[in-house]
């Protein structure tokens, strides 16, 4: 057994089925004896997408995507795809070929300093000096990767040592980790005095994150809406902690959010923010979530509590353990009148969109097509315009909403559902995206071709990179600056090139049926909707 | 605000440039930095001074305790440690300030530890600020080179210490 072998027999051991990459000399080692094992290698066509499709599975799975890529710009290119999963606090395993351990440092053939180039975006990584460390690397690494706040873990393993003889190999049962204890259980003084001011408040919110979702407390989180009938909004990656249409579900607040969400965090007088950074995006003046207000924070994370707003009772723990901590009191807060409240602004406060009859509108189309997804169903979101139309019109009903909130990363929509199709093929798993983000990510319909993953696209089309063009129409007065997307291919041509089906909606002229069709087939589709180039989130 | 930051990390390669990088992308000050091994060679103790406001000086105990090399964090004011650091510092003399240098040295407590026909190196041991006052008083001489270990620091015995 070499070192590569040991690899393997890692993974095998925690379950991986999958791994997303692209060989290069100095990971073929490792590519040589995944051949001897049932793990099923996909071969991404670029290395940010390995990064991205692991992150789809990990999302779905709730277990650490993996993806293997050689050094040097094998590894660089993956670093885009790492900074999306550690903003999102995404479980992946990072495999990087290296150079010879004696040439690290002589700047040869495909050399790059890669664990120094990610420091700032992974959670931990390693550099094996030697194959008789790969277990305990192996085991540690998907420990660090799917505990506490999760992220990505890089292991970057030298030629040699992929091929480093190994007389024995033992999987360790245990970590140990003098320097890693992630909290669990929240303060238990510090869960009375939540109690005591939600019994206290007339007011409260609870506005979930994405942690909620990592930390899998949906249930618990229903739950304890349920029984208290507190209202709940979410932030952006927070979206699916509750289904859209839930009675005290009020939308995802922040600059791109629904009026009622914001309005609901501005006047509530007790907010719970769960799993939740308080980043500009969702939260962008403090203020709004602590003056005048008890601000209850619960995070995993101890450095987020306090980072960007001071909290009233920070609580620090698994979220799950958390909510079900809460459920062992009986509240006696009232909170009827503040429902009635909120139940009239979510009437009131419908931002009125005037579609142009030309084009496809795309709010109406999101929403229908939602309500024709399979209620489980998978929507992956990419970044632009048509993130904040599908954050904004998407329905959860009890499926999942995945897109990359803290890094934007444009592109993702496509891998990503790929590794979420990978992860559940059953699922119904559809990627929405605009003709700028697609065309970031096209090279991956070979992907899905070659590995037969029938991920079903969605290019809401306006031949421009719209939210910049937006933000230029606002700010610059409409002097656009390099904002056209003119050159772009006919998607038609691109589909039957890669042997896949299409279906161009040009308005709203029996969209519903296009729709249908795209639903009905259980193969990979490529919808082109014509959306007005001038049209606004 | 200043604090100092007692930092016992693993003892192991790329540490200091995970720490150090830490304090860069967070745009954090490091006034001074020191490094060295403690009596367990698997573990390092780096002596970190920076000033920041008190929600800052909170963030850099947290970010730092995030680090997976991060074994524990011991945080205090200058008044509640004993901070000393070390410098070398090369003056030029001549007859006429030589004596002069001297009497400086015997003032703050230097030692001169090296010497040749026009130079001497002087040594002290100090507190940063004396360390300080003692670089203004042979700027009045002449000094050619100076190095500095940066602050060492640890907190004040005290009872409960055991």
């Amino acid at each position: 057994m070499n070192g590569a072998d040991a690899i393997i027999k890692c993974l095998e051991e925690e379950g991986v089925q999958f791994v997303f990459g692209y060989p290069g000399v100095a990971i073929c080692p490792f590519y040589n004896s995944i051949l001897n094992s049932d793990i099923n290698s996909v071969l991404i066509r670029t290395e940010q997408n390995a990064a991205h499709a692991a992150s789809g599975l990990a999302r779905v799975t709730g277990r650490p995507g993996v993806c293997a890529v050689t050094s040097g710009p094998g590894a660089t290119n993956l670093i885009t795809g790492v900074a999306t999963a550690f903003a999102d606090s995404i479980p992946l395993i990072c495999i990087t070929g290296q150079v010879n351990s004696e040439l690290i440092g002589s700047d040869v053939f495909q050399e790059a300093d890669i664990t120094g180039a990610v420091e700032s975006f992974v959670k931990y990584s390693y550099l094996i000096k030697d194959a008789k460390e790969i277990p305990r690397i192996f085991k540690e690494a998907f420990y660090i990767a799917n505990s506490g706040r999760k992220g990505p873990v890089l292991i970057d393993v030298p030629f040699d040592i992929q091929q480093q003889e190994l007389k024995s190999f033992r999987y360790p049962e245990e970590v140990k980790l003098r320097t890693y204890k992630p909290t669990v259980n929240g303060n238990a003084l510090q869960i009375k005095k939540v109690i005591k001011e939600l019994e206290k408040a007339k007011k409260p919110l609870i506005c979930a994150g994405g942690g909620v979702l990592l930390g899998e407390a949906k249930e618990e989180l229903k739950v304890l809406v349920e029984e208290y009938q507190i209202p709940v909004v979410s932030t952006m990656m927070g979206i699916g902690v509750l289904p859209t249409r839930h009675p005290y579900y009020y939308g995802m607040v922040g600059n791109n959010g629904c009026p009622c969400a914001n309005r609901a965090m501005r006047e509530a007088d007790l907010i719970m923010m769960v799993g939740a950074r308080v980043a500009d995006r969702a939260v962008n003046q403090p203020e709004i979530i602590t003056k005048d207000k008890v601000l209850i924070h619960i995070d995993v994370d101890p450095a987020e509590i306090g980072k960007n707003a001071g909290a009233t009772i920070p609580i620090v723990g698994d979220v799950k353990h958390i909510f079900a901590d809460f459920l062992e009191y009986e509240i006696d807060g009232i909170y009827d009148s503040w429902i009635n409240t909120l139940n009239q602004y979510r009437t009131e406060l419908r931002p009125v969109r005037n579609p142009n009859p030309e084009y496809v509108d795309p709010a109406e189309f999101i929403r229908y097509l939602s309500e024709r997804m399979k209620d489980d169903a998978i929507y992956v979101a990419d970044v632009g315009q048509n993130q904040i139309w599908s954050c904004a019109h998407h329905i959860v009903k009890g499926g999942r909403f995945l897109t990359s909130g803290g890094m934007g990363t444009m592109g993702y929509s496509i891998p990503a559902a790929m590794g979420a199709k990978i992860a559940d093929s059953k699922k119904q798993v559809i990627a929405v995206c605009g003709d700028g983000s697609f065309q970031m990510s096209m090279m991956e319909l070979a992907t899905m071709q070659q590995h037969h993953v029938p991920v079903k696209i969605i290019v809401l089309r306006n031949n421009y990179l719209g939210m910049v063009r937006q933000y230029q129409h606002f700010t610059y007065k409409d002097n656009y600056s390099v904002v056209a997307l003119d050159g772009s291919p006919d998607l038609e041509k691109i589909a039957a090139a890669y042997g896949i089906k299409f279906e161009r909606v040009l308005n709203m002229n029996k969209y519903e049926q296009a729709i249908d069709r795209f639903l009905a087939n259980d193969e990979s589709y490529l919808m082109e909707c014509m959306v007005d180039p001038m049209d606004l989130v | 605000m200043n604090r100092i930051f007692s930092v016992l990390v693993e003892n192991r390669a790329g540490v200091l440039c995970k720490v150090a990088g830490l304090f860069s992308r967070r745009c954090f000050n490091i006034d001074s930095l020191a490094v060295g091994e403690t009596d367990d060679t698997a573990v390092s103790c780096m002596t970190i001074v920076s000033t920041g406001t008190t929600q800052t000086l909170e963030q850099i105990e947290k970010q730092l305790n995030k680090k997976l090399d991060v074994i524990k964090i011991k945080t205090f004011e200058e008044h509640q440690a004993v901070s000393r650091e070390l410098m070398l510092i090369k003056v030029k003399y001549n007859k006429n300030n030589r004596r002069e240098i001297m009497e400086t040295c015997e003032v703050m407590k230097a030692e001169i530890v090296d010497m040749s026909k026009n130079m001497m190196m002087l040594q002290i041991c100090d507190t940063p600020e004396k360390i300080k006052l003692m670089i203004s008083m042979l700027a009045q001489v002449s000094i050619v080179e100076v190095a500095r270990t940066g602050t060492l620091a640890l907190p004040k015995c005290m009872e409960s210490d055991n």
